[in-house]
């Protein structure tokens, strides 16, 4: 039997409220009164973490994820429960806190590993490594305020890393840098794994919840609703979401506010609009190349007589990435009457490196939207691409390659096979 | 209690670079840098000796030298800076370091040392700096000033103590920390700095037994300018330091667990 890493042992956190902080004050010094009001954050949270195993917490904004991280890691104390932890923790929760913009990456190296409790020797002798790791050059002398970003995370990073913890926490913080260095923590991170370091690891990033973690738990309203395989956990949440979103959706059509993406004179609509994976469920996370299927329904409010639907992939920074209509592709609704219901279902692979994907739709009688133009949304509907099955790549198109590789000087030539 | 001082002493080494990096920031930013921490308080000195000087220099008994009062106001304003920088920054130090405290699990305890630390290479520097000053306005320093360096730990303990424990309470009531800075103004005018105790009416002075800075900045004052031994008054001090300084312990420790909570 192995022992536990991490025992999470019936907590909870309130925020409690008194009447006034006087009582609060009087509360220290022994008076006994109750507070006006209690808020349970987190409540009857439950679960042991092995060593050498990697959860995951997934959880909407909210849900208590950072309260818990907090808890774990000591910066708060629970309400009721306990936390046990056996070894070193190692929390890397907003890279880059408490660095000072006028020193140098050096002098904030010194300070942030000072701040996790390293002892002078120590920082001595960690300070190379860290240099090192952070590989930027002669950057690492000159005051923080010259960095980039990217250079910043760089040297929190390493700091933060520089001793394999027993326990390891990642928050969000990882989307941030360049793909070489995160590439390069991730690395770090799987070998401190390997070396038997527990992982908890916080995300909206499913690519990373599902490469890293052996297993998931879903926090929802302060409570577990689920603790199992990652990918079962995070099927569950996307449903969560997706109902969510859809209440959303339809708030955002009484307001005002929806006319800066929404716009067009209202002849038809479209009344629903989905991604649906090969079975039909809708899906908000797709992984690299599977199958999907964008379906519209459409009404016609009027009579129309040509009724084109088009829609436009834009990658998070809006850039188009594929678009087109069924003008093209010559499927054009001819003669609709008022009040008829139609559907238009686009089947492609998603063939998209990984990342955030929005699609604008339109409603319009030709080619371009620019005629007569019945309904046009952007942002209509947002995804997520992860990389699951295929090797690493980079970029926003999954252009499979053929290897091959020949090797000349010797006489076996080792040919990929199609 | 004892965990609190070892979790302290294990950290020491990032209190120390805490605070040469509070100073190799300020260097940083301006071209005098440090030069400004005794540079402040001296102007303040300079502005009080011409403003002052008729008024109240005559007032001086027993110093018959035209620099007495810029003595005087040097001698004073070194204890009050020492005391109120320090009431002043742990005044906010919680609060300053919100994100900090949030995040990252370390010793609490750390934050005020820092202010400590800090606020006591500023006086040292402006103690060095008025030593310097003080020979050629005419006061040859005596023995006494070896007494210095216990006056200094006083007036860091007391104030200390009130800070931390005003400190701790503003994280939770907020409104301490307006109130402080005005109660500061008021306690300056209270204490005999820019002006000698003589001239205070004789039917108020049975209220400066209250003043526990009083005893300090005399102790200030007899050891820079007039080469005597600090007043007596200086026990009651201590025993008022160490009385506050556990009471702020106690606050802090309870109030700990609780005040990520509320920043």
């Amino acid at each position: 039997m192995t022992t536990p890493a991490l025992t999470v042992q019936d907590v909870g956190k309130a925020y409690v409220k008194y009447r006034s902080e006087f009582q609060r004050v009087a509360r220290w010094f022994g008076a006994s009164i109750r507070p006006r009001e209690e808020h349970w954050i987190i409540r009857g949270i439950n679960f042991k973490v092995n060593a050498g195993e990697s959860l995951g917490i997934i959880g909407q904004n909210g849900a208590g994820k950072s309260t818990l991280l907090k808890i774990i890691t000591g910066t708060t104390r629970p309400t009721e429960g306990a936390v046990a932890l056996a070894g070193h923790v190692s929390a890397l929760l907003e890279l880059g806190l408490g660095f000072n913009q006028e020193l140098t990456g050096r002098e904030n190296a010194v300070y942030s590993a000072g701040l996790r409790g390293f002892s002078r020797e120590e920082i001595d002798k960690f300070v190379p490594q860290i240099e090192e790791f952070a590989e930027i050059g002669e950057y690492f002398d000159q005051p923080m305020r010259t960095y980039s970003s990217g250079m910043q995370m760089r040297v929190a990073f390493s700091v933060a890393t520089v001793v394999r913890p027993e326990i390891l926490i990642v928050d969000e913080a990882l989307s941030v840098g360049d793909s070489y260095f995160v590439h390069k923590c991730f690395k770090r991170i799987r070998e401190f794994r390997e070396a038997g370091t527990t992982l908890l690891i916080v995300s909206h990033d499913a690519s990373a919840i599902q490469t890293l973690c052996d297993r998931a738990l879903l926090l929802d309203g302060g409570r577990i609703v689920l603790d199992g395989d990652p990918q079962e956990v995070l099927d569950y949440y996307n449903a969560l979401i997706a109902e969510k979103e859809n209440s959303k959706i339809r708030t955002a059509r009484t307001t005002q506010g929806a006319v800066a993406t929404e716009s067009g004179t209202g002849e038809a609509s479209i009344e629903a609009l989905a991604l649906l994976d090969d079975e039909g469920r809708s899906v908000e996370y797709v992984g690299v190349g599977q199958p999907i299927t964008l379906r519209a329904k459409i009404r016609a409010h009027d009579p129309i007589k040509r009724l084109v639907f088009g829609y436009l992939i834009r990658d998070r920074l809006g850039q188009k990435i594929f678009g087109t209509n069924t003008h093209y592709t010559d499927h054009v609704f001819h003669g609709l009457s008022a009040g008829e219901d139609v559907e238009v279902l686009a089947h492609f692979p998603a063939n998209l490196g990984p990342g955030s994907y929005s699609i604008s739709v339109a409603l319009t009688d030709a080619e371009t939207h620019l005629i007569k133009n019945y309904q046009w949304r952007d942002l209509a509907l947002v995804f997520t691409v992860t990389n699951v099955a295929h090797p690493t790549f980079v970029g926003s198109a999954w252009i499979p390659p053929r290897m091959e590789i020949l090797r000349p000087g010797s006489n076996v030539s080792d040919r990929g096979i199609d | 209690m004892s965990q609190l001082l070892s979790a302290a002493w294990r950290y020491r080494g990032f209190v120390g670079s805490s605070v040469a990096n509070e100073f190799k920031t300020r260097l940083q930013r301006s071209r005098l840098g440090t030069a400004w921490v005794v540079l402040q308080p001296l102007a303040q000195v300079f502005i009080y000796a011409t403003v002052l000087a008729n008024v109240l220099a005559a007032k001086l008994q027993g110093v018959n030298n035209k620099y007495a009062y810029a003595a005087y106001l040097i001698a004073g304003t070194a204890c009050w800076s020492l005391f109120a920088e320090i009431v002043q920054r742990c005044m906010t130090v919680f609060i300053d370091f919100a994100s900090l405290l949030k995040k990252i699990q370390f010793p609490r305890i750390t934050l005020p040392m820092i202010v400590i630390g800090t606020a006591s290479v500023n006086n040292l520097a402006l103690i060095v700096v008025a030593l310097a000053i003080l020979p050629f306005l005419g006061f040859i320093p005596t023995l006494n000033v070896l007494w210095l360096p216990l006056l200094m730990l006083l007036t860091i303990a007391f104030a200390t103590g009130l800070g931390l424990f005003l400190g701790t309470l503003n994280v939770f009531m907020r409104d301490i920390g307006q109130i402080i800075p005005i109660v500061l103004q008021f306690w300056f005018w209270f204490t005999p700095i820019v002006y000698p105790v003589t001239i205070i009416p004789e039917h108020l002075k049975q209220f400066l037994v209250l003043n526990p800075v009083i005893p300090l900045v005399e102790g200030y004052q007899n050891v820079l300018v007039y080469g005597k031994a600090p007043p007596s008054g200086l026990i009651e001090v201590a025993v008022v330091s160490v009385v506050l300084l556990a009471a702020s312990m106690l606050v802090f420790r309870r109030a700990s667990s609780e005040m990520v909570d509320v920043l």
